[in-house]
């Protein structure tokens, strides 16, 4: 033998582990079309299950006739509110602690709403059906505009509360509000503002927008009358709490129920909730003893399940004329629609808004929601961030530039002014978090240098002046924004839904010849877990990613989790997989011990394996570790080598990022053209760093859609106006800019691989840095403030306003 | 009043290479005779109303989104779906290897069709530009990715099938 022995770094690079860009294992069967996705399952005698669904927006149903919808051949049952009330099943929990109508009763509350449920033998037959249910309606007067809900002679839309003076999350002030939810100092807040040399104070709407990942909601629901047990595949981003929910509603034991997520076509928060299709489906199928599948069509997804953001936000910052900001106060009104369904965790009606005071040194803040009924779909979903993070960021990162703007300072320097300094962390923020760390200013310095900052605010100027001589009909924009979020939920202190702390886990089992299966209760909707969490391993244990399948998604074989969402697999699971790969490695090590006939201590671990201090030729590897346990453990020691755990974040982690967006204006047409765009990221320790710029790239493209072009829109009747893809912007790769993405690394010191999470960042960060460009066109005009989204249309319709038309 | 048990039609077609028939409902749409009567997995159902392209399939050497197609339309038609892009012994074509390569994918929902609308392309233009690809693939949405290592999978495939080593461009 002369061959050399590889070394430390050459072992470690074949493990494939942490910082490694592994091309992804998902990706083999995705490029083939062998995936698995829930509407790709097909049982013997599944039955198909469509929905009959309101026309109207409010009104009284006064009868529902079924008997021509029986009549079609194929057809076995037609649910309606009448069949599911006996079983105290015509409504639902939503995780907001609101109930929500599987089927309607007495009224409707929104277009589109869940009326009756066809189930048939072939889906043609159950379509046919739906059209020939004969549901008779008296129309409403409706609540579109939130800000008339709360009106003295406002409709009354939810009879079924209508005399509760309390809700789940306090005093309810009208028969048509949810709740108000306060965070910080009120008294000092308003002192400060009454002090201040200047402010500013801004309507700051976010609008209703729509996660539509490619694959709509679905599901199939199986239930086995023979054993009593019931197994539903479905588009789960949380498939644990879909069991537990499954249970307590229909009683039948948690045992008894498998949930199994399969391969999911995107989730951006979509996929969080539980809705009717999937209540009827289950329910159908206890009846008919039959698979029952529900597929959602795409008018359906953009029109019932699940908004986001519809969040109208009043902010005003106090500042001293040198640009320092002394006082943050916001008010929000938010439309919920005619249901809570919002995915909070359960003790957060507005999610953690209060990260509102982004990433600046604000000493004092307050900030209050109210949140109210309305007759469009419910939702509330956090659409690709944490719990309404983005529509805080957006909120700062806006009233920021007004403010920059009133004080004649650029935008970039007076961030730098306010931002958080290195030295502050754990920084304690004035709404109640504690930021676990970052270095603000060298990422903004990052940014500024790498996109020539300085040279951009000069060509900026040129252009401004040519612009006031008539030689240019384009004003070009700047647009910064620097983002905090806040993910990784949650601490139990904090966080839980429906009572469940929110921890999350891992499970890993180490086969004799070292290969190993871990089990997740987290669950991939596209983010790549089956190859990133085998790279966490790879380091932790020195064993191959390779050599390590990863599964999610199967309540029976996985332990409890509570899922993917709020970019908390990284954080919490990745989290836990560690912890459970060190429990592994510490029995591991005993056995090294007892193999080489050393005490513990006088081994060290060198990236794959045991050795004797100061005689590295004596070693044991993982891989003979993992044969021996099965074989030749310490007297005592029990024989496998496996662990499992549930890791309870000790804090939220704090990632952050700043972005740098250039546009061109075309006044006379409203034309945007994204020139280019600079995305900085730094999501702590990074495991993958291809996926996390694929993610990044994703995310900006969903942030371009929603800054350039999405609005889930209602006419005054309450007609949805945008419920497909014609009608509802969807960015191709023809209007997508291109990407530059970068980043820094700021380990967070309290998650034990020093992860922060990073695939929301984008969608937080890209919109309001696509909305300040847009604005900064404008800004030297005197426009403070042009509401989203920022299409051709309303482009023009601003410039008109601003008198930039006129001949 | 309900109609009864509608009519069936016999169609017979080329998919992937194997003749396959199947009696169809005149309304039965060519994705979900592919799908349940076939029992392919690869094209998927993402907007039906022609937008999404997740559908998309080679029928008689064109693009098709096959959820606006009647099956009985698509009778003695040859059809490739991503299924059929792959090589006889399973050596993975030139686009899968690239989308795998250039991180083109995440979910996996979009890539069939993606993959199935680039394979028509290339063989269009073997040598698109960048304009040439965005535009080309501009009827097939995707709500991962971005587009641009789509575009980079698709410019690494251009290259290996010109016998050519892919070179990133420069940002």
């Amino acid at each position: 033998m002369n061959t050399i022995a590889p070394t430390s770094e050459e072992r470690a690079e074949k493990l494939q582990g942490l910082g490694c860009k592994r091309k992804r294992v998902e990706d083999i069967r995705f490029v083939q079309g062998k995936g698995n996705y829930v509407d790709d399952l097909r049982l013997q005698g599944t039955l198909y299950g469509d929905l009959v669904r309101s026309p109207h927006a409010h009104a009284r149903i006064k009868s529902i006739d079924v008997s021509k919808a029986m009549e079609v051949p194929g057809v076995l049952a037609v649910l309606t509110a009448k069949e599911l009330k006996p079983l105290a099943l015509h409504y639902m929990p939503t995780l907001a602690g609101d109930v929500q109508a599987v089927l309607a009763e007495e009224k409707v509350l929104f277009q589109n709403q869940e009326v009756a449920f066809v189930v048939a033998e072939t889906r043609e037959a159950a379509a046919d059906a739906v059209d020939l249910v004969e549901v008779v309606y008296e129309a409403l007067p409706v609540v579109i505009d939130p800000f008339k809900a709360m009106a003295a002679d406002a409709p009354v839309l939810r009879e079924d509360i209508k005399d509760k003076t309390a809700g789940a999350h306090g005093k309810r002030k009208h028969y048509n509000h949810i709740f108000t939810w306060e965070m910080g100092d009120k008294g000092a807040t308003d002192a400060a503002f009454e002090r201040a040399e200047v402010t500013i104070k801004e309507l700051i709407s976010y609008q209703r927008v729509h996660p539509s990942p490619l694959e709509t909601c679905q599901c199939v629901a199986s239930f086995d009358k023979v054993r009593g047990e019931l197994t539903v595949w479905g588009t789960f981003q949380a498939p644990h709490v879909i069991r537990t929910v499954a249970s307590l509603i229909s009683k039948i034991p948690e045992h008894k129920i498998h949930v199994i997520s399969p391969d999911i076509g995107g989730g951006f928060g979509n996929k969080v909730g539980a809705y009717p299709g999937y209540i009827c489906a289950i329910v159908a199928s206890i009846v008919t003893g039959r698979p029952v599948k529900w597929v959602e069509d795409r008018i359906e997804n953009l029109s019932s399940t699940s908004f986001a953001r519809d969040y109208h936000m009043t902010a005003e910052i106090a500042a001293r004329r040198d640009g320092k900001v002394t006082a943050l106060r916001v008010h929000v009104l938010a439309d919920h629609g005619a249901f809570d369904a919002c995915a909070d965790p359960s003790k957060w009606p507005a999610g953690f808004f209060n990260i509102v005071t982004g990433s600046y040194d604000f000493p004092v803040a307050h900030c209050e929601v109210d949140g109210v009924y309305t007759n469009k779909a419910p939702g509330g979903v956090a659409y690709r961030c944490s719990f309404r993070v983005t529509e805080a960021a957006y909120c700062i990162e806006r009233a920021m530039d007004i403010l920059a703007q009133k004080l004649g300072m650029d935008p970039a320097e007076l961030r730098m002014k306010n931002l958080v300094r290195r030295e502050q962390f754990p920084y304690q923020s004035a709404l109640g978090w504690e930021y676990d760390s970052g270095d603000y200013h060298a990422a903004l310095q990052k940014a500024m240098d790498s996109v020539g900052y300085a040279k951009l605010r000069a060509e900026q100027k040129v252009k401004q002046e040519a612009f006031k001589r008539a030689e240019t009909r384009d004003l070009m924009g700047i647009g910064v924004a620097f983002f905090t979020e806040i993910v990784g939920a949650g601490p139990s202190k904090n966080c839980d839904i429906l009572g469940i702390a929110m921890f999350d886990s891992a499970e890993i089992r180490i086969h004799p010849t070292g290969s190993v299966i871990a089990r997740l209760g987290t669950k991939s909707q596209g983010q790549g877990h089956e190859t990133t969490y085998a790279q966490i391993i790879a380091s932790e244990l020195g064993l191959p990613a390779d050599d390590i399948t990863v599964e999610e998604g199967n309540t029976d074989t996985a332990p409890y989790g509570l899922g993917t969402y709020g970019s908390r697999s990284t954080p919490v699971s990745g989290a836990a997989t560690a912890m459970a790969a060190r429990k592994i490695k510490a029995k591991a090590q005993m056995i090294a011990a007892h193999l080489l006939e050393v005490h513990d201590d006088d081994l060290e671990w060198d990236v794959d394996r045991f050795r004797v201090k100061g005689a590295p030729e004596r070693f044991k590897t993982m891989k003979e570790l993992a044969w021996a346990a099965y074989n030749s453990v310490p007297k005592g020691m029990e024989m496998g080598l496996e662990a499992v755990n549930y890791y309870d974040p000790p804090n939220m982690t704090y990632p952050f990022g700043a972005y740098i967006c250039v546009a061109d204006v075309d006044v006379d047409t409203g034309v945007v053209k994204i020139r280019s765009f600079y995305a900085l990221d730094d999501c702590g320790t990074r495991i993958n760093p291809m996926i996390i710029e694929g993610q990044v790239h994703g995310g900006l493209t969903e942030a371009f859609g929603i800054a350039m072009g999405q609005e889930i829109r209602y006419d005054e009747d309450g007609n949805v106006l945008t419920a497909s893809f014609m009608d509802y912007f969807m960015p191709t790769a023809v209007e997508t800019p291109k990407w530059t993405t970068d980043w820094t690394t700021t380990p967070s010191p309290h998650q034990p691989i020093g992860a922060k999470g990073g695939g929301e960042s984008p969608n937080v960060g890209g919109v309001p840095a696509f909305a300040n460009a847009v604005n900064d066109a404008f800004a030297f005009l005197g426009s403070t403030h042009i509401p989203m989204p920022h299409d051709l249309w309303r482009i023009w319709t601003a410039a008109d306003r601003l008198g930039l038309h006129a001949s | 009043m309900p109609s009864p048990i509608p009519k069936k039609t016999h169609v017979s077609m080329t998919v992937n290479g194997k003749a396959v028939d199947g009696l169809v409902e005149p309304r039965t749409l060519l994705i979900h005779f592919l799908r349940e009567g076939l029992g392919l997995t690869g094209p998927h159902i993402g907007c039906e109303t022609t937008h999404c392209g997740a559908c998309t399939i080679d029928l008689d050497g064109k693009s098709v989104k096959s959820c606006t197609v009647f099956a009985v339309q698509a009778d003695g038609a040859s059809i490739v779906t991503i299924e059929g892009i792959a090589a006889p012994d399973g050596t993975l074509h030139a686009l899968q290897e690239g989308f795998r390569e250039m991180h083109g994918l995440q979910c996996g929902f979009c890539t069939p069709g993606m993959i199935t609308r680039a394979w028509r392309l290339l063989q269009e233009n073997p040598n698109p530009s960048e304009d040439d690809i965005r535009t080309g693939i501009s009827g097939n949405l995707c709500r991962c990715t971005g587009y641009q290592n789509i575009v980079k999978a698709i410019q690494y495939a251009a290259a290996r099938m010109s016998g050519a080593e892919f070179k990133e461009a420069a940002e």
